[in-house]
């Protein structure tokens, strides 16, 4: 299952780069420089955060964010992202490991069966909330449609995901609807 | 600042140091937003020899208006093309953006990598032909333009001669009534099983009527286009004949197609789903422009 591997590497064909994952510069030394991004985070940095289901765009497991954009690392040539800020699902816990509050809310709605898709539905959630905090039923809909799940139907998914909204807001509401201080 | 190449990956920032890469490498492949492509080398069904990489040259990722027309950098993102201010001035282009893959595959791919992958499938194609977008392609020469049908000559198959990129895509803006019509197995994540793209021009009284998904490149129902065009009234905006016309155009548009069967589906659907779609189309976008002539507004610049 999965992408075949390449055949035997030459080595001029391999490069050494780096890539700055998570607030962190990570050295990556000797690999193919056909890597894809996902390829580079489970295999060659031990971020296995970041699942591989398809590598072909269509099941969103492997989503991080670059630049602050939602992408699927599996599409991403690793080497073409030297100097751009990367954020996997690693990067999205709280300071001191703690669950952030998507995943706090998955576990607390029983948005997690199998596991496998949740890490990809967690960054594009966060993504989502980040760029639009009233999203409606419909926008998460639209914004999580890149994201296959086979066990929850999507319902509780999506109730986690407007309870966050919902706690957010309230959070705001509490602070005098100023975060600016 | 000189290109940063890693062994055989570069990385240029500006456009003069992409082709000077090419020079340098005349066999790499470009990369644009590596939706097609890097599916390819996961799956080791291409093994580049070297890749120079578009991600981080700026002029490709902006856009313009230049009087009558918007110019719009190879590099825009289905994501981009999606946003107000460029979808008020091709609608069209931007309802086929939205219907690509999901935010993931919007966010990486770009105009410029549809047009150079050149499957009958790429939804924005049947947009630019029904607008007649003129492709400006560069080299270190200088640079040329082509139409759709100049460029896309078969399934992945283009005109492109070694040491070209596309640089940026000029449409007509507000061009009429646009609409793009789109069929799949589910609305999202889906590769197109047949494409419309339509364009009613209430100005210069055309019907342009473009498929995709139905032949080894993109079609233009020319027959049906002119058909269509003799039967409305251009005051009223309405369609002369009603439902026999409407019948009639949908047989003309079907005709026009010359589609194959395989793994997504058959000939005789899609066939039958070109003309369903494009009698649709034109439904909706005679109701818009009637709707937009009851209120007064003329799509005059």
């Amino acid at each position: 299952m999965g992408a075949l591997r390449p055949g035997p590497m030459q080595p001029e064909e391999l490069v050494s780069y780096k890539l700055t994952i998570n607030g962190r510069e990570h050295e990556v030394a000797d690999e193919w420089f056909g890597a894809s991004l996902l390829t580079v985070l489970r295999d060659h940095l031990g971020l296995r955060g970041s699942k591989n289901a398809c590598e072909q765009g269509e099941c969103g497991s492997c989503s991080v964010l670059v630049d602050g954009t939602l992408e699927c690392s599996c599409m991403v040539l690793a080497a073409a992202v030297v100097g751009h800020n990367i954020v996997t699902i690693e990067g999205l816990t709280q300071v001191d490991g703690g669950l952030s509050d998507v995943q706090e809310a998955f576990v607390q709605a029983g948005a997690v069966q199998c596991g496998f898709c949740t890490p990809g539905l967690i960054v594009s959630i966060h993504d989502v909330l980040e760029r639009n905090p009233d999203a409606t039923d419909l926008e998460v809909r639209e914004a999580i449609s890149g994201n296959l799940c086979r066990c929850t139907g999507y319902g509780r998914i999506l109730a986690a995901t407007h309870a966050v909204a919902a706690a957010r807001r309230e959070r705001k509401h509490d602070d005098g609807g100023d975060t600016s201080s | 600042m000189s290109s940063t190449a890693t062994g055989r990956v570069y990385r240029p920032t500006s456009l003069e140091e992409v082709f000077t890469a090419f020079s340098a490498d005349p066999e790499a492949h470009l990369l644009a937003g590596g939706t097609d492509f890097m599916v390819e080398v996961n799956y080791n069904h291409r093994r580049p020899p070297a890749v120079i990489s578009l991600r981080d040259v700026p002029e490709l990722c902006r856009w313009r208006r230049e009087g009558s027309e918007i110019v719009l950098g190879a590099g825009c993102t289905y994501t981009t093309i999606m946003k107000a201010e460029i979808a008020d001035l091709v609608p069209g282009l931007a309802q086929a953006a939205r219907t690509v893959g999901s935010p993931q595959i919007r966010n990486a791919g770009t105009l410029g990598g549809n047009i150079a992958t050149a499957s009958p499938a790429g939804d924005t194609l049947p947009v630019l032909a029904a607008l007649d977008a003129s492709i400006v392609i560069a080299s270190a020469k200088g640079s040329r333009e082509a139409t759709l049908d100049q460029l896309t000559v078969g399934p992945k198959r283009t005109t492109l001669e070694p040491g070209e990129l596309i640089l940026e895509v000029r449409l007509p803006a507000l061009l009429g009534t646009q609409e793009f019509l789109k069929v799949g197995t589910r609305n999202a994540m889906v590769i197109s099983v047949a494409g419309v793209a339509i364009v009613v021009d209430w100005v210069g009284h055309s019907v342009r009527i473009a498929l995709g998904s139905v032949g080894p490149v993109i079609i233009r129902a020319k027959e049906a286009e002119g058909y269509c065009a003799e039967r409305i009234d251009w005051d009223l905006r309405t369609l002369e004949g009603g439902d026999v016309t409407l019948a009639e155009l949908a047989a003309q548009v079907s005709a026009a197609a010359r589609p194959i069967d395989d793994h997504r589906s058959t000939a005789a659907y899609r066939r039958h789903a070109v003309g369903v779609c494009a009698r649709r189309g034109i439904e909706r976008a005679l109701d818009a422009g009637a709707a937009a002539r009851e209120e007064g507004s003329t799509w005059e610049l």
